[in-house]
């Protein structure tokens, strides 16, 4: 929908500043990831929402590059729409993008968006990487091309495909499908970025091309189940592709093959483990048990949680673009950073996810918080290679 | 160096903004009053920095507006006079709890939300006595409004259970008050001279609050609410004194709304604690036999209403029936006149107050909280407003007007007073009090840079 369809609603927000809010309100800060950074209303879910109204619907304001900025930090963790107490709460994300719609008409969007999009658009990823080097990270792993008749795609999407922190999720994860014995592959060169970012970026038209483009490869290859390595493409896939074919996140998958035995977990991995919610699997698709049912089958592993946690996680800072277009920035008032602390303080000494945007957002900020001979950034899937017999 | 360039010396560049974007949010508020311009909007951290930035207003003959949640719907943190906006939420450290002494010292930005979750996850047999607002509220923003929480009938008002305080004085001296201006401990606030006077119900006119020791209460383990109906206003006065003689209430609310329809009557909500459960029990029912005396004439609602009074009220702080009734016109604005009145005033005050509500086309809404064990009502007539229809906002700045008016009429006085309210308020005033007032302000703001506009001309 366009910001014209929302105009008798954005100006409903009060700026409570509910939406800032865990839902206990917890006393480790405020979960907004962006409100959090910057600590200015304005970079608020409410004065968003406000500034929206004011430059969008009212005219009071020309839209402008800092108003693009601001719009454009936000990583679009859904806590405001969860945490928010009207009943228009569900919209508050969906003007957001709608609004980013018309940054993207009217060229404002700032730079590093703007080449991320151009990127996705010349190459199917935003990092300018060639799409015959999609399956470099396959290389000596074992894990085939899909084929028709597979029962399972397993889609690895853009940044486990070729950021090198997040590689080794992508690899540990075929690993750990090849020891099930499912059969399955990948797509490599003929994969492009589901889009997910793209359409949380507002770029509507590209989004559609990109679905269009997987959706056709899906078709042809006769695909009917596929499984995700990131919650970002699980989230495209499920919620906004046509349907046609069954989507997992490869923590629903691995849940089930625990469960009904086809895969061996008892190696173990002996860890204190505390384990961070991505926003795409639980906010967005409400799957909060499938990573900890899994951690909690594997002997050796104790599970601590973080003092934010579930629906009340706080975002690594890296959704809706940012892990590459890095509005958010550095510094120790940086989520990813906050949430590394988080971590540290549960004395876990692995932090566990399950996405590849937090991971490489998470190790980064691990390096800039000198914790790396404290705590350990790993995917689930890593740890159940690990823990395989 | 210009005072943007100045600014962003003090707290980063992050951390200060002359946007336009920055200035339109910080100029302006949920509430009915006109927008007033900022033209700066800084974040600082620490007191020090607060002091740089008094340092440069003074020098430069700027105002400064202190903010805390921005949430009084009265436009008290909206600069009147343009300048700096100080928002203070990221001075956010909760720096200690004296556990057997109760009290808690803070930062200017802690928000209720922190410190309730931090009393339950820490302190679990504490709490405070929670504002009937939202959680981003400031612990400091509510003392210096003069505010009241859950606890007001059986302990005060907020402002009275602070114990100390750290200024940052107009002209940029840091001064403590209280016990911790001599001793360690921020544990009491007599018995010295009352400085903290100077600084509470002064809405920011007079310096900076940058930290407070607040006093706790144990946390109960049962707690409950009643409700009872009554279509005779007239009984409300001997009502509340036989409820309050019984001493035993922690809050009391009344209510009075022409919707949702099952809210209508005049509603009596008094809320019980206790540690124990017998004692508990007791209390619930020393409240429900005081209906005898009123027999036919005051009920008890039982059942789903009761059920949705519960849901709606019992919650610290409360959250469905308040942002029901502020959405009613799907608007996202909001203000209340909220009298002060004597007792025995409220009857008059509540006939008056629907005759103003409906002359301006809108439901009733009034929300009242007895406070300090009954010797006053806080007499909330609330106005929903939609932001989007300036001749909306126009027609219920007309309402609150009229509204303060009648307050002030009866004998009351205005809380958190938007500035022509306060003006209505100053006109009324013993002339010599007014004169005080003034020596007190020029004397501790030599430059008047502190919030001008409110308690002024």
């Amino acid at each position: 929908m366009a910001i014209k369809d929302y105009k008798d609603i954005i100006h409903r927000c009060f700026r409570c500043g509910y939406c800032k809010f865990t839902s206990d309100y917890s006393y480790l800060g405020f979960n907004c990831p962006v409100y959090s950074k910057y600590r200015l209303e304005s970079y608020s879910p409410g004065g968003m929402m406000w500034l929206i109204y004011a430059s969008l619907v009212k005219g009071e304001l020309k839209p402008s590059k800092h108003l693009s900025r601001i719009l454009y930090s936000c990583t679009m963790c859904r806590n405001c729409s969860q945490e928010c107490k009207f009943k228009f709460n569900e919209d508050i994300v969906n003007i957001l993008k709608a609004a980013r719609e018309e940054m993207v008409d009217k060229q404002l969007v700032p730079p590093m968006v703007n080449q991320f999009l151009t990127n996705v658009y010349d190459y199917g990823n935003p990092y300018r990487e060639l799409k015959q080097n999609r399956d470099n990270w396959a290389e000596n792993t074992g894990v085939k091309q899909y084929e028709k008749g597979d029962e399972f795609l397993y889609y690895v999407g853009c940044v486990g495909s070729y950021d090198t922190v997040s590689q080794k999720a992508a690899k540990a994860l075929g690993s750990v499908l090849l020891k099930s014995g499912l059969p399955f592959g990948f797509l490599g060169s003929r994969e492009v970025c589901d889009g997910n970012e793209v359409d949380m970026l507002g770029e509507k038209g590209l989004f559609e091309f990109l679905k269009e483009e997987n959706t056709q490869t899906f078709k042809e290859l006769g695909v009917k189940k596929i499984v995700t390595l990131s919650p970002h493409s699980y989230n495209a896939l499920k919620n906004n592709y046509s349907n046609g074919f069954e989507v997992f996140h490869y923590t629903q998958l691995l849940r089930d093959l625990v469960k009904s035995g086809k895969l061996d977990v008892s190696r173990g991995f002996k860890a204190k483990v505390t384990y961070h919610d991505p926003c795409f699997l639980g906010r967005y698709n409400n799957e909060y048990d499938a990573p900890r049912e899994i951690l909690t089958a594997i002997p050796g592993v104790e599970l601590v949680e973080m003092e934010r946690t579930k629906e009340n996680s706080f975002c690594c800072g890296g959704g809706g673009g940012n892990f590459y277009t890095d509005i958010l920035g550095s510094g120790k008032d940086s989520p990813s950073r906050i949430r590394v602390r988080e971590a540290h303080d549960t004395g876990a000494n692995i932090l566990a996810v399950a996405c590849p945007v937090c991971m490489m957002m998470l190790e980064d900020a691990l390096k800039a918080e000198r914790l790396e001979d404290e705590l350990a950034i790993k995917d689930i899937s890593e740890i159940m290679n690990a823990a395989l017999l | 160096m210009d005072i943007y360039s100045s600014l962003v010396d003090i707290v980063g560049e992050d951390l200060a903004s002359n946007h336009e974007e920055e200035l339109y949010i910080y100029s302006r508020d949920s509430g009915a009053q006109q927008p007033r311009k900022a033209d700066y909007v800084v974040v600082p951290k620490t007191v020090e920095e607060v002091q740089q930035i008094v340092k440069l207003a003074n020098k430069e003959k700027i105002p400064i507006t202190p903010m805390g949640g921005g949430l009084t719907l009265s436009g008290l943190a909206v600069p009147i006079k343009g300048g700096i906006v100080l928002d203070m939420k990221r001075m956010d450290r909760i720096i200690e709890v004296n556990e057997k002494s109760r009290y808690v010292i803070l930062e200017a930005g802690v928000t209720q939300g922190a410190l309730q979750s931090h009393l339950e996850k820490n302190y679990p047999h504490l709490e405070h006595s929670m504002p009937d607002a939202p959680p981003m509220a400031t612990i400091v923003g509510n003392v210096v409004i003069q505010g009241h929480g859950h606890l007001s009938v059986a302990c005060g008002i907020n402002s009275q259970m602070v114990n100390g305080m750290e200024v940052v004085l107009p002209t940029g001296e840091v001064c403590k008050l209280g016990s911790c201006s001599i001793s360690p401990y921020w544990f009491t606030r007599d018995p010295l001279p009352d400085l903290m006077g100077l600084f509470l119900g002064w809405l920011g006119t007079t310096g900076i609050i940058t930290k407070v020791s607040l006093q706790l209460f144990p946390k109960p383990k049962f707690r409950d609410l009643l409700t009872f109906t009554s279509a005779d206003l007239d009984l409300l006065p001997d009502f509340i004194f036989d409820l309050t003689q019984l001493n035993l209430m922690d809050n009391l609310f009344i209510i009075s709304q022409e919707w949702p329809p099952w809210a209508q009557g005049t509603l009596y909500v008094p809320i019980v604690s206790a540690q124990d459960e017998e004692e508990f029990k007791l209390k619930i029912e020393l409240h429900k036999k005081l209906l005898r005396k009123y027999e036919g004439k005051i009920t008890l609602v039982e059942g789903r209403h009761a059920e949705r009074m519960r849901e709606a009220r019992l919650p610290v702080p409360p959250i469905t029936l308040g942002v029901m009734a502020a959405d009613a016109k799907q608007g996202g604005g909001f203000e209340y006149t909220g009298g002060i009145l004597p007792i025995e005033k409220v009857p008059e005050a509540s006939s008056k107050a629907v005759e103003i509500a409906h002359k301006y086309g809108q439901p009733y809404l009034l929300g009242h909280q007895l406070l300090t064990g009954g010797h006053s009502m806080m007499f909330g007539l609330a106005y929903c407003l939609n932001r989007a229809d300036e001749k909306d906002i126009e027609k219920i700045r007309k309402a609150l007007d009229e509204s303060n008016k009648l307050i002030l009429d009866i004998g009351g006085v205005l809380w958190k007073a938007e500035a022509p309210a306060q003006r209505l308020m100053v006109q009324r005033m013993d002339p010599n009090t007014v004169k005080l007032m003034k020596r007190v302000m020029k004397a501790l703001d030599p430059n008047v840079i502190m919030n001008p506009g409110n308690w002024s001309d």
